[in-house]
């Protein structure tokens, strides 16, 4: 396949950026989206220009560090898929790609199309753990039964592999869905229970501390997010807020 | 026979000494053993004596004096050389007593005495502690944040110690412990079929082919069973069953059902555990993680570890960092295969340049393949997906048994569901009856690769094998439609209900096949191939998970110490969360007790100069060497080198290529490598030039290594070592763990061996029949 390529480059955090064409060719269908952009590093190397700097690691869709945003979707066209995974049958000889960096005013560019998410991080530093010692000496794994709807549902929520594309992906750049995951997973659980108002409280206060917006229900994230968290995670969010402030 | 003589040490002719020249004395040994050659051996006793004053007859006499009485000094003289003659000749009988030394004294391995059970309770009431108040003054650094490094520096920074985390990845999430799909094991004996700790120790030292180090092995079953009460209180939400408890299943090479499971994401969620517990501390300031460094070289300071330096990827700023401990986490080095499981940035350089400092190396040579991948596509191909191995609790191996039926399906003139049940070859099955589709790795692979070799393959390359769930789907489908109360022979219904079962079991792996495959796996069998997955071989560690280097511990896959030859499924969380919760944060208190007033380490040193100085001559050496060929043109011919030489199976004459080729490669590497930009920013390409480099150097020390081996074990199979049926053939002469030390180039690495006994365990022939 044949293919021009619309890249987003930015020389680092400072600078201003533009959008750059590439051509490529001798794509094969069975190429993933990165690994057709590893043969366009390959070839500006050879030509001594600067390879496009993206994020990736596991490429297997499950370490959440790459971060494309594909003719205007969060991973690109397929659905519940990471970038990693896209793979080039799902685009045609001839194609025109626009590729950029996840946008947000709390994602800073780094350079091209790799942003610093470390956002998501200092939410969680600030609530996103169960106050529990390792010291093993906690009771039997087995001594507290949880039905399995509830453990169905945290360990969906769990699933959250904090990309982004939904902050990405979001109108208002909110990150309520990454949030409500967490507190929903933690919720749910016995384990995680006892300390809930506080932990909800806390790690909203540092979510709109890193200028992350609102949620207007546009659902756009859930639609975009490749592990399909549930938009009931944003709603089971709202709710423990409101039972810390009410109970 | 032995002789002592006495003879004057002339260095010109006899007849050139002038009477009164003075000359030196010394004592020969004669030495004959029985048909050797016989052996002179010389000593001078320092004492001299003029010509004319030696008694050419002194063997004639009974006082046997060779200095006559007419040197003033005859008498001290000859009695010294008569002193120096006996020493000489004991010091000679006992060096002929001692055998020559077959392991090395340098690998302590600091064992606890005692009966195998006890031995960890004893050394924990036994080694030194540091105070909570003292723990405060003490700082320790953790290189990786993956499930061994993460759990570590939590715990670490619970105990009080001033933790410093350090990954390359944007965030400790990241770590590629996250990929890991299939479970954890533990002994937890909730189904009751008869698991113990015991049995857990027993399957994984014979899983190991009897190649790892007994003691560590109990004492990771032992501290198995707390890592799952400890997740499920951090909110790890593992699989239940409808009555609210624990859900397991069965991994391969063992009989019973341990393992512990999330889904098919058992990785990411444990950890995310250990991710929460180092949040709760980076929030209460007891850990600094410093995302995207890279560490570039460990710094020594009096022989003990106190610091590294690292590059932060982002502003390319080398830094130092010290502290009075150093923990590496930092996984495995399959990466050198180029093609593998493991993530693209996963490397070897943090364990290298520890290496280089002075840490032993042990097994480079044992890897495992793993069984059930996604088969290679093309040269594009930058990296290998798994399929967990939970899909071989249910999916059936074969290939056909008709080598033209093998043909047709590559050639795609037919589909695999045109091979009638007659015309396939379950091989699994029929070569183990007793383990069938669940025989470990490391066997499973080379079966599948025999097959394929013999021509049986299938897939365009001829290098894959079905993995098929279709006898899976009618056996759900019959007991849903019995549960149901609904009629078990209608096919369409049977299919559909056991379709839904697999999907509920495995549905997020499926979908992973299908959308690079492209195909659908509920409907043709999927394609699958051994790849590099995992690396039993590491930093050389002793019982408290201490390198040779004092202060200097490794963690997790990146030590060698407790899967031996060949890990077993679901064994490598176990280990990782096992070192870095349970393990690790009290045997490095016996350490640290030294280091109480210590002090902080200052980084403004020679030492720290040095090591600094040097990694920045190589980012720039790298940046200036304007060479001709990117870095994955090299790796990617490693890869290659390795893979078809130091795969699967081995045998010397590759082996030698191998060495040969890899040290070519390294000098092309040095000379013609081309790294764009600058070190001043984010370049990727330069953080993966300065890995590749340290891949070259472990390649040839990893082929090395297989070559010094004698032996088919585990996941080293050697040709040369094998039955005529085709299993590995071990040596008992090579029960000894290979440690290296360095030495500058690989092919001068020193070969240490670590003698390991089984007290407690009958060194059996490992057979799954």
């Amino acid at each position: 396949m044949k293919l021009k390529l619309k890249i987003w480059r930015q020389k680092n955090s400072t600078s201003k950026g533009s959008i750059v064409n590439y051509d490529v060719d001798n794509i094969s269908p069975n190429m993933s989206f990165l690994e057709m952009l590893d043969q366009l590093n390959s070839t500006l190397i050879k030509n001594d220009e600067s390879p496009v700097a993206f994020d990736h690691d596991c490429r297997e869709g499950i370490c959440g560090s790459c971060s494309l945003y594909i003719n205007g979707q969060a991973h690109g066209p397929d659905r519940a898929i990471t970038t990693c995974q896209l793979h080039m049958r799902k685009f045609k000889d001839g194609d025109t790609i626009f590729i950029e960096p996840f946008r947000a005013t709390s994602f800073p560019v780094i350079k091209d199309l790799i942003v610093d998410r470390s956002a998501f991080d200092r939410i969680q530093h600030a609530g996103g753990y169960i106050s529990v010692n390792t010291s093993g000496n906690t009771q039997d794994a087995n001594s507290i039964p949880i039905n399995k709807t509830d453990a169905d549902n945290a360990f969906d929520a769990a699933t959250c592999i904090g990309c982004g594309a939904c902050v990405a992906t979001c109108k208002n750049s909110s990150a309520m869905l990454f949030v409500g995951a967490k507190i929903s997973q933690y919720a749910l659980l016995p384990q995680g229970k006892v300390e809930a108002s506080d932990r909800v409280t806390k790690m909203i206060d540092q979510m709109d501390l890193e200028g992350f917006g609102n949620c207007s229900n546009t659902g756009a994230c859930e639609v975009e997010c490749p592990k399909g968290i549930s938009l009931d995670n944003i709603a089971r969010m709202n709710r423990e807020l409101m039972k810390s402030k009410v109970l | 026979m032995n002789k002592i003589t006495y003879s004057l040490n002339y260095r010109k002719p006899k007849g050139e000494y002038l009477p009164d020249e003075e000359v030196l004395i010394c004592v020969r040994y004669y030495h004959k053993a029985n048909n050797a050659a016989p052996k002179i051996i010389k000593k001078s006793t320092g004492v001299k004596c003029k010509l004319k004053d030696w008694d050419t007859n002194w063997h004639k006499k009974e006082c046997r004096s060779p200095v006559k009485s007419s040197d003033k000094d005859f008498k001290s003289k000859n009695s010294l050389i008569e002193q120096t003659a006996k020493n000489f000749e004991q010091y000679l009988i006992q060096i002929q007593k001692t055998p020559e030394l077959k392991y090395s004294p340098k690998l302590k391995s600091n064992q606890p005495d005692g009966v195998l059970k006890d031995k960890w309770t004893n050394h924990k009431n036994k080694i030194n502690l540091v105070n909570p108040a003292n723990k405060r003054l003490i700082d320790i650094i953790v290189v990786g944040t993956g499930l061994a490094g993460g759990s570590a520096a939590a715990t670490l920074a619970e105990l009080g110690y001033n933790v410093k985390a350090f990954c390359f990845q944007d965030s400790p999430r990241r770590a590629h412990s996250i990929a890991a799909q299939g479970g954890i094991n533990a002994a937890k004996n909730y189904q009751g079929d008869g698991d113990s700790t015991y049995r857990l120790f027993y399957d994984t030292v014979k899983g190991g082919d009897y190649r790892s180090r007994e003691s560590n092995v109990y004492r990771l079953a032992e501290v198995s069973t707390n890592i799952i009460d400890q997740c499920v209180a951090q909110g790890v939400p593992f699989a239940r069953d409808y009555g609210g408890l624990l859900d397991n299943r069965s991994f391969g090479g063992v009989l019973v059902s341990r393992t512990f499971y999330a889904k098919g994401q058992t990785g990411q969620q444990l950890l995310l555990g250990a991710y929460s517990a180092m949040n709760r501390q980076i929030g209460r300031g007891k850990i600094k993680m410093y995302n995207r460094h890279e560490m570039l070289d460990v710094v020594l300071v009096d022989g003990k570890a106190r610091g590294i330096i690292t590059r932060n990827l982002i502003t390319g700023a080398v830094e130092r960092h010290s502290a009075h401990a150093v923990v590496l986490g930092s996984g495995g080095y399959g990466n050198v295969f180029y093609l593998s499981t493991n993530a693209m940035g996963s490397n070897v350089t943090a364990a290298w340049k520890a290496h280089k400092r002075g840490a032993y190396f042990a097994n480079p040579c044992f890897t495992q393949i793993h069984p059930t991948c996604i088969p290679v596509s093309g040269d594009h191909q930058s990296k290998l997906t798994l399929m967990s191995e939970s899909l071989r609790n249910d999916g059936r191996i074969w290939v056909p048994n008709i080598k033209e039926d093998a043909i047709s399906i590559r050639e795609g003139k037919i589909t695999p569901l045109d091979i009638l049940e007659e015309n396939r070859d379950y091989f699994l099955e029929r070569r183990y009856p007793a383990f069938g589709n669940l025989v470990p790795r490391d066997v499973a692979s080379r079966a599948a690769k025999e097959r394929c070799d013999a021509g049986f393959g299938v897939n365009a390359t001829g290098e894959a094998v079905y993995l098929d769930f279709a006898a899976a789907i009618i056996r759900y489908g019959k007991e849903e439609a019995h549960i149901n109360g609904e009629d078990e022979n209608n096919e369409t219904l049977v299919n559909k209900l056991g379709t839904a079962v697999i999907k509920k079991k495995y549905g997020n792996l499926f979908q992973m096949y299908e959308k690079i495959v492209d195909q659908n796996p509920y409907k043709t069998p999927m394609m699958i191939y051994p790849a590099v997955h995992y690396t039993m071989g590491g930093i050389w560690v002793d019982y408290n998970l201490m390198t040779t280097i004092p202060g200097l511990y490794a963690i997790g896959e990146a030590n060698f110490s407790d899967h031996g030859a060949n890990r077993l499924g679901a064994s490598a969380l176990m280990q990782g969360l096992a070192d870095g919760y349970f393990v690790l944060p009290y045997t490095i208190g016996d350490y640290l007790s030294d280091d109480i007033s210590t002090g902080p380490i200052p980084t403004d040193t020679a030492e720290f100069e040095n090591a600094e100085d040097e990694a920045i001559k190589k980012l720039n050496f790298f940046i200036n060497n304007k060479g001709k060929h990117s870095v994955d043109f090299f790796h990617k011919k490693l890869g290659k080198i390795m893979w078809n030489k130091c795969g699967m199976a081995r045998n010397s004459k590759d082996l030698n290529e191998a060495i040969k080729e890899i040290s070519d490669l390294r000098n092309l590497f040095w000379n013609e490598v081309k790294v764009p930009g600058s070190a001043d920013e984010f370049n990727e390409e330069l953080a993966k030039a300065g890995r590749v480099a340290d891949f070259l150097e472990l390649g040839e020390l990893f082929a090395k290594d297989a070559l010094s081996r004698e032996e088919s074990c585990g996941g080293h199979f050697r040709d040369e070592h094998q039955t005529p049926e085709g299993e590995a053939v071990r040596n008992k002469d090579y029960q000894f763990v290979s440690a290296w030390e360095y030495k500058g180039d690989p092919k001068d690495a020193i070969l240490h061996k670590e003698e390991l006994n089984y007290n407690d365990i009958e060194v059996k022939e490992r057979s799954y029949k």
